[in-house]
């Protein structure tokens, strides 16, 4: 019993070992030849520094990421995430200067009146907040319908909402960038809380508590069941497309706080720019963590480590000052490396190749 | 054989899987014009015998001399340019091709360096006529059935210019007529100085066609015999590590036995538009049924209708007196039903996922997501059908892609017996597992039944229906035409039926 539970250890190490490599020699790199990377100091009891900065900036694409790999273990794909960044984003501005201003009645929509020692002004942050959620949900299921209900190819199904989805944020922003200063909004992006940036904790509470939800259930094992073989896991006894919906609608949960957490970051809902290409650095995390596209086994601590390798990548650029429009060359060229040292054939041919010179 | 000149000679073929191995240096030779069976038990080490030969996989040990020349083929298409044709026990074609494409894969006929597709298609017609097949060649392959996929792997195998021509049990789907047809042609094949290689685990067939067998045992050389001088008993005896007389004592006959169980199941003219005739039905606890019919007389669809795959349109249907509807796998599996289809790879296996997670999954699917079974009952249940059908692996957690044919079966045998079926519907379940397994899995039904569940099964090989069953329900043209139980159930009597 307890062999085994190694021999699963083992494995998750050894799916990890390539972008933690990357990452570990990424971060060597910077100790030598970019001053001040390491710098942490502490203010006001919270750290601050450019380590710090990655796991903040990091936290909107860990959290994709999360989302992310449940559906790619589907064989499935969600490239709408970064229109639903913008959509959360929007519907979270809008009503926050609606409350403000006191145009919706805070009271009877808020917790404030319930829990004593808060008052409505403290809670004005939640209905809005709630309203970014709940649109995301409603993103998720109709991707779900679109993908699992109508069986249309993922791709083209969530292209829909990519497009789409731009337009109905500058439909529900009316053009305009809105701005917001409300404390408990601009929090969530730029607060701190237990030495940490507010956000990280929210990328680790999104992570422990899908992680929890698939692999303390069985959701987790149908889900790798169905995105290996669908037929088969049908004739199971599993409902295929209730597994498959499923994971659209947490990816679009995870959009929408992604979205959040965007928009308080900037203080504001910009519906052109907000999460714009976000949902390719997703797809990339995941992929980076040992999730294959052909959908089956899936590896969330993988994305996360993913995410942080990618958004370590984009730091270090303008870290040294890389100009953003060369940046993407070296990007590519650390994740192609990546995927090429996890595939085996890969690493059998490089191995072959290594060995016959080192013979003459 | 007066011939010794050996077209294909492997010498101390050795391949070691992790945890596993597969072939301790093995010999084995092929002349030219002669059929040679290669037998041995699930596991033994065929298949890979054969990926070896074709360069699916690398040896890690060994020679290998073909038509006098040593060669290590890095891939099937080299093994293909040097002569050698295959197919493969899994059918290995483009689900999503047409099977003139599939024929043709790789060789395409060309016209001014440009693929003919009228070429393609009338080679691909010419190659399906050989079997005797007439089917449309645009259509693609995942339209036909596995056992018309199989005799288009075989169609694609003939067609390639060969001298030697390997079949992985090619006819585990065929049907009699078709296993005739492949045969003519194979004895034809033969004339005219091919070497064949032949696996099989139906002992009838081996006799029927090859000149030599060689034995393979846990991944060792048992010997190669001349076929006409190894009797049965002694063959199954040596694949199996017994002596003949053990062999004997184990192939007792079942004796029939009254069934007088509650109904389980009773359907009144359940059918399905465009594929199944409106029928009446009723199973028994405790009851063995067989569905005897050709290949297409509805057969697989019914069992398909019952499991809620294809659910029925029509009728009503009731289990333990109340009325239900099934709808879908899911609410078959909620009430008892169980079934393995024909279709290993496509409707069975999960392939990258473990063994353990395999077995599993019904019995979860059943109790839902959020009633987990712990890892400790997991391994617990894996470990004990992995003993109980003798599943050959090192342990639970491998994944099931690695095991070999007829342990895949085996695995997904157990994968429904862990819910413990009130009906179990078996399409072509014995298919590819050897002698001695079959044996095993009998006696696990029996127990079950024994407990009441009921068996419905399916088999093209009516002698075992008419052997096995209790009772005897046969279709022809999708549409079931009557009954035969008891004492009157006998092959004849079955024929007779379906030719009236
Ligand atoms: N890719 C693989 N990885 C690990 N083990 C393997 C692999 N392929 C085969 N094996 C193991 O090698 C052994 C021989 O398998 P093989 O497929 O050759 O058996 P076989 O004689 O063809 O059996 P069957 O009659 O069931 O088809 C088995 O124990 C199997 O589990
Ligand atoms: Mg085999």
């Amino acid at each position: 019993m307890e062999e085994k539970q190694k021999i699963f250890r083992d494995n998750i190490f050894k799916r990890l070992f390539w972008p933690l490599m990357a990452l570990g020699l990424l971060l060597l790199f910077n100790l030598i030849f970019t001053k001040g990377f390491f710098h942490i100091e502490m203010r006001d009891g919270h750290f601050y520094g450019t380590l710090l900065d990655i796991l903040n900036h990091g936290s909107k694409v860990m959290i994709l990421a999360v989302g992310m790999t449940l559906v790619i273990a589907t064989k499935g794909v969600d490239l709408s995430v970064g229109a639903v960044m913008a959509v959360a984003g929007a519907i979270a501005a809008l009503l926050i200067v609606q409350v403000e201003s006191g145009w919706i009645f805070v009271q009877g929509c808020t917790l404030g009146g319930l829990v004593p020692f808060l008052n409505a002004h403290h809670m004005s942050w939640f209905l809005p907040a709630l309203a970014a959620i709940m649109i995301s949900l409603v993103a998720g299921l109709w991707n779900a319908l679109l993908v699992a209900g109508f069986r249309i190819q993922p791709i083209v199904a969530t292209l829909v909402l990519m497009v789409a989805g731009r337009g109905i944020a500058q439909l529900i922003t009316d053009g305009q960038i809105i701005t917001f200063t409300n404390r408990g909004l601009t929090f969530i992006g730029n607060g701190h809380f237990l030495f940490l940036p507010f956000s990280v904790w929210i990328a680790l509470g999104v992570f422990a508590i899908v992680a929890i939800a698939v692999r303390k259930t069985a959701l987790g094992l149908f889900i790798e069941s169905v995105g290996n073989n669908e037929t088969a896991s049908f004739y199971a006894g599993i409902e295929a497309k209730t597994i498959k919906g499923f994971t659209y609608v947490v990816c679009g949960l995870c959009a929408g706080v992604a979205g959040l957490i965007a928009a308080s970051n900037i203080k504001c809902a910009d519906s052109n720019n907000a999460g714009l290409y976000l949902e390719l650095d997703a797809i990339l995390a995941v992929v980076i963590g040992g999730t294959s596209l052909n959908g089956g086994r899936f590896f969330l601590a993988g994305s996360i480590v993913g995410a942080i390798l990618i958004q370590t990548l984009t730091t270090t650029m303008y870290a040294r000052d890389v100009s953003p429009h060369v940046a993407a060359v070296p990007k590519a060229l650390v994740i192609i490396i990546v995927c090429l040292l996890q595939s085996e054939t890969f690493r059998r041919k490089a191995m072959g190749i290594l060995k016959t010179f080192k013979n003459k | 054989m007066g011939k010794t000149v050996e077209l294909l000679e492997a010498k101390g073929i050795v391949k070691t899987f992790p945890g596993v191995k597969a072939l301790s240096g093995v010999d084995f030779s092929v002349s030219a014009g002669e059929v040679h069976a290669l037998m041995g038990e699930n596991g033994a080490g065929k298949s890979t015998l054969v990926k070896i030969i074709t360069g699916v996989y690398r040896k890690d040990a060994g020679e290998i001399i073909f038509n006098g020349k040593s060669i290590s083929p890095g891939s099937t298409l080299e093994a293909e340019q040097c002569g050698i044709s295959t197919v493969y026990q899994e059918v290995n074609l483009v689900p999503e091709l047409s099977v003139a494409e599939n024929i043709c894969l790789g060789r395409q006929p060309k016209k001014l360096g440009f693929i003919s597709w009228g070429g393609v298609r009338k080679r691909a017609v010419e190659a399906l006529k050989r079997l005797e097949l007439d089917i449309d060649v645009s259509k693609n392959l995942s339209y036909y059935s596995i056992a018309i996929q199989q005799l288009i792997a075989i169609a694609r195998a003939l067609d390639i210019d060969s001298k030697l021509l390997i079949l992985d049990e090619p006819t585990s789907s065929l049907d009699e007529k078709e296993v005739a047809e492949l045969f003519k042609m194979l004895k034809k094949l033969r004339g005219q100085g091919l070497g064949i290689v032949f696996i099989t685990h139906f002992l009838d067939q081996v006799y029927q066609i090859s000149d030599r067998i060689t034995i393979l045992r846990d991944g060792g050389k048992v010997g190669t015999f001349e076929a006409a001088r190894l009797p049965r008993l002694e063959m199954v005896g040596r694949m199996i590590g017994k002596d003949p007389e053990q062999v004997k004592s184990m192939e007792k006959k079942r004796e029939i036995r009254k069934v007088a169980g509650k109904e389980f199941l009773k359907a009144e003219g359940i059918g399905r538009k465009g594929m199944l005739f409106p029928m009446a039905l009723e199973i028994r606890e405790g009851e063995i049924i067989g569905l005897a019919g050709l290949l297409g007389s509805g057969r697989s669809e019914t069992a398909r209708m019952l499991f809620g795959v294809d659910p029925s349109d029509s009728g009503k249907l009731s289990i333990g007196g109340a009325d239900t509807d099934i709808s879908s796998p899911k609410k078959a599996v909620k009430n008892g039903i169980a079934m393995t289809a024909e279709d290993r790879k496509v409707t069975g296996i999960i392939s990258d996922l473990t063994i353990r997670e395999n077995i599993v999954l019904a019995l979860q699917a059943r109790a839902g997501a959020f009633r987990t079974y712990t890892l400790k009952e997991q391994y617990a249940l894996a470990d004990k059908f992995i003993k109980a059908l003798g599943i050959k692996t090192p342990d639970a957690d491998q994944l099931i892609k690695n095991l070999s044919g007829g342990n895949q079966q085996k695995a997904l045998l157990a994968r429904w017996l862990a819910m413990e079926p009130r009906l179990f519907m078996l399409d072509e379940p014995t298919r590819g597992i050897d002698v001695g397994a079959k044996a095993e899995i009998e006696k696990v039904m029996d127990e079950l039944c024994e407990k009441g569940m009921a068996l419905l099964f399916i088999s093209s090989e009516m002698e075992e229906v008419s052997r096995n069953c209790d009772r005897v329900m046969v279709l022809r043209d999708r549409r079931k035409i009557g009954e035969i139980s008891g004492e009157d159930i006998s092959l004849q009597a079955i024929m007779k039926m379906i030719a009236e």
